[in-house]
């Protein structure tokens, strides 16, 4: 049980965001201010009267995030009071990669000292499932349904890993929530770096991906074991650590537990999906050299 | 001290003396040159606890001045036009949260077409966001009202953002002989920023939450009387002010004569010209006053029913539009006046910077005083146009 984020929230049981946002309060040790997005986080937790925050926590809009953890960040200064805590974005992936990523380009571009967290459930999911910039290619969400003509997403999932490193900023890391222990020390690790974080962890979202609860962990872990979610960690632009992957797996064995891709295994366009999705995957693996 | 300056440099000078701790905004015509010599001040280490930011937009201003706003720091920013509408989410938002936020808007048109020029039109568009908007004549009165604004803004019995309009070039970029404030009499009006609530790790709070339907109503209430309360506040806060400066703006409106048929309601720079012709006028024997509307929200209605109490006919300038209604400034004019049967010619001018000559001024108002215009709306100094439909 957490103090600084307090059970009876509105989650989902198996919802990956909470396991993020719990792990990186905990890491911190609390002295955090959160800066929020609109998005399924603010919507479970933060009901005027009901708050589940125990630190200080700001919700303004969708898509300003990171440029309202700058303000803070600059009052702290202003003010004298940096020791106060860390200043911490929680931001949805939409939130992150799509509507608020001209604000989110212009606090890395200004390196305010403010740890970026992205939480990566795929899709606009507080809002049932439409699709993000970084929805994955064939997933069937409800803004690219799967058809008689149309296989679910078309497009790649937007790298915002690389983008986020492009700024220049001081660390950036991927991480998942089928490794706590390992958001933990990244979130400790980031904040030991003076000026902007960016750290983007995979949440599985049960009613989203069309999965139960008790399989949300264990498909992050196929998510990071295919090389779908390389984690990888940069520091000052250069990569320094990967987690490796021993007996690669196939991407169908990721894929087809998931309503969202059930499709893929049927569709006419199915198969070219597929395909596409493995190369990606092989990709990932030569790119960040992850296989043992 | 007395000096000639521009009008964007009275507004940066004063600032500084009120000591914000963030200031951060995005270049805009014509506003730029206002937070450029803040960013100058800042340069020079003129400005003490204070950072200043060069945002990616006016939308990523006014959000990173929410997260500093609601941390306990004073903050300012300025911006004109689509600035301004490109941060209208955030105004809303930060006046929802009672952010005591000051800002100036030096005022410009909106595109389409594109006009760098002077009107209303864009702080209009953000009238109903919950924010105290006060339009002044001259660079005296920009510079003066601008401790006024952090004051109110600032105000437990208030809490709400303030924007201080000023017409761009018009003011903004005029030079004029400014009484400049000093430090000490700043000091003594200005108490250092004390929220009533901040986001402190001492006392951790929820900031922005959500309302569902059996509280947010409430939330919006409370603001309507926020704005109410806002006018006692400024006139308490104009009072002393004047006491202090000796420079009486009165409250939340002015009237040059009290004995007028005909009077010319009117916000901003223009106000000036208004009130010259209707003193020539009055040489001429003719009955014309001047009420100019300095508060515009909260709008000052009881006053303006009482200013122009014993006139027969009302011309209301107005310097922005309502498409498909009556002008802005005619709506709550017409709203004050309810119940009496008064003549009320909307005339529309200077939109996108159109010259408002002083022979048009004079046309204006002696056609309405001689009776030879219908009440109602109108352009004036438009050019004959027509409409090519393809």
């Amino acid at each position: 049980m957490s103090e600084y984020f307090a059970p009876g929230h509105g989650a989902c049981p198996g919802c990956g965001l909470t396991i993020a946002v719990r792990n990186t309060l905990e890491a911190l040790e609390g002295k955090v201010f959160v800066s929020n997005s609109t998005g399924c986080l603010e919507i479970i937790s933060s009901m005027y009267n009901r708050s589940a925050w125990g630190v200080p926590y700001i919700h303004s809009l969708f898509e300003n995030a990171g440029a309202v953890a700058a303000g803070i960040e600059a009052a702290l200064k202003a003010l004298g009071r940096k020791d106060e805590g860390h200043v911490v974005v929680f931001a949805g992936d939409g939130a992150t990669a799509d509507i608020g990523i001209g604000t989110l380009s212009g606090m890395f571009d200004r390196n305010h000292d403010v740890l970026y967290i992205c939480l990566d459930n795929e899709a606009y999911q507080n809002t049932g499932n439409q699709q993000s910039g970084l929805t994955p290619p064939g997933a069937n969400t409800t803004t690219t349904p799967a058809g008689k003509i149309m296989p679910g997403k078309l497009g790649r999932k937007k790298d915002m890993v690389s983008i986020a490193v492009a700024h220049g900023i001081p660390y950036v890391a991927s991480a998942s929530v089928a490794f706590p222990m390992d958001i933990r020390r990244k979130v400790k690790r980031a904040v030991e770096f003076e000026g902007a974080k960016y750290i983007q962890i995979h949440c599985p979202c049960v009613t989203g991906w069309g999965i139960q609860g008790k399989d949300a962990v264990p498909l992050a872990r196929l998510a990071v074991e295919t090389a779908l979610y390389p984690i990888v960690e940069f520091e000052n632009g250069e990569l320094v650590k990967v987690r490796k992957i021993k007996d690669r797996k196939p991407v169908e064995e990721y894929l087809k537990p998931q309503r969202r891709f059930r499709h893929l295994f049927r569709h006419p366009e199915g198969k070219k999906i597929l395909e596409m999705i493995q190369k990606i995957a092989d990709e990932n693996a030569k790119r960040y050299n992850l296989d043992i | 001290m007395r000096k000639v300056v521009r009008g964007f440099y009275a507004i940066a000078h004063a600032v500084k003396l009120c000591k914000p701790n963030v200031i951060c905004a995005y270049p805009i015509t014509p506003q730029t040159e206002i937070v450029e010599n803040l960013a100058a001040m800042h340069a020079e280490g003129e400005l003490e606890n204070c950072e200043y930011i060069t945002a990616e937009s006016e939308f990523g201003a006014a959000s990173i001045l929410v997260g500093a706003s609601a941390a306990g720091a004073r903050t300012f920013t300025a911006t004109s036009s689509q600035g301004l509408i490109l941060m209208s989410e955030v105004l809303y938002n930060a006046a929802g949260m009672r952010l005591p936020i000051v800002m100036v808007v030096a005022n410009r048109a909106l595109s389409a077409p594109l006009s760098i020029w002077n009107d209303h039109q864009d702080s209009m568009a953000m009238r109903d966001a919950g924010i105290i908007q006060v339009y002044v004549e001259n660079n005296q009165e920009a510079h003066d009202l601008v401790p006024v604004a952090f004051r109110v803004a600032e105000d437990k019995r208030v809490m709400l953002p303030f924007m201080l309009c000023m017409d761009g070039f018009k003011l903004t970029h005029a030079y004029e002989p400014i009484e400049l404030l000093e430090q000490e009499i700043i000091d003594a009006f200005l108490p250092p920023y004390d929220p009533p609530v901040k986001m402190t790790t001492k006392k951790p709070l929820t900031f922005g939450a959500y309302a569902p339907p059996p509280y947010y109503m409430e939330f919006r209430a409370i603001m309507h009387d926020a704005m109410e309360r806002a006018r006692k506040v400024i006139e308490e806060a104009m009072k002393e002010w004047s006491s202090i400066t000796g420079r009486d703006y009165g409250g939340h409106t002015f009237t040059d004569y009290d004995e007028a048929e005909v009077a010319v309601v009117a916000m901003g720079s223009i106000v000036s010209m208004a009130r010259d012709v209707a003193e020539e006028m009055r040489k001429e024997g003719k009955k014309v006053g001047v009420l100019k509307i300095r508060t515009f929200r909260p709008f000052p209605a009881d006053e303006v029913r009482k200013a122009l109490e014993n006139v027969d006919k009302v011309i209301v300038l107005e310097r922005a539009l309502s498409l498909g209604s009556d002008g802005p400034l005619t709506l709550e004019v017409k709203s004050a006046l309810y119940g009496t049967s008064k003549e009320i010619h909307t005339v529309v001018v200077g939109l996108g910077g159109r010259d408002v000559p002083r022979d048009l001024m004079v046309k204006i108002i002696s056609e309405v005083y001689e009776g030879k215009v219908k009440p109602g709306f109108r352009f004036e100094g438009i050019h004959e146009y027509e409409e090519v439909i393809p």
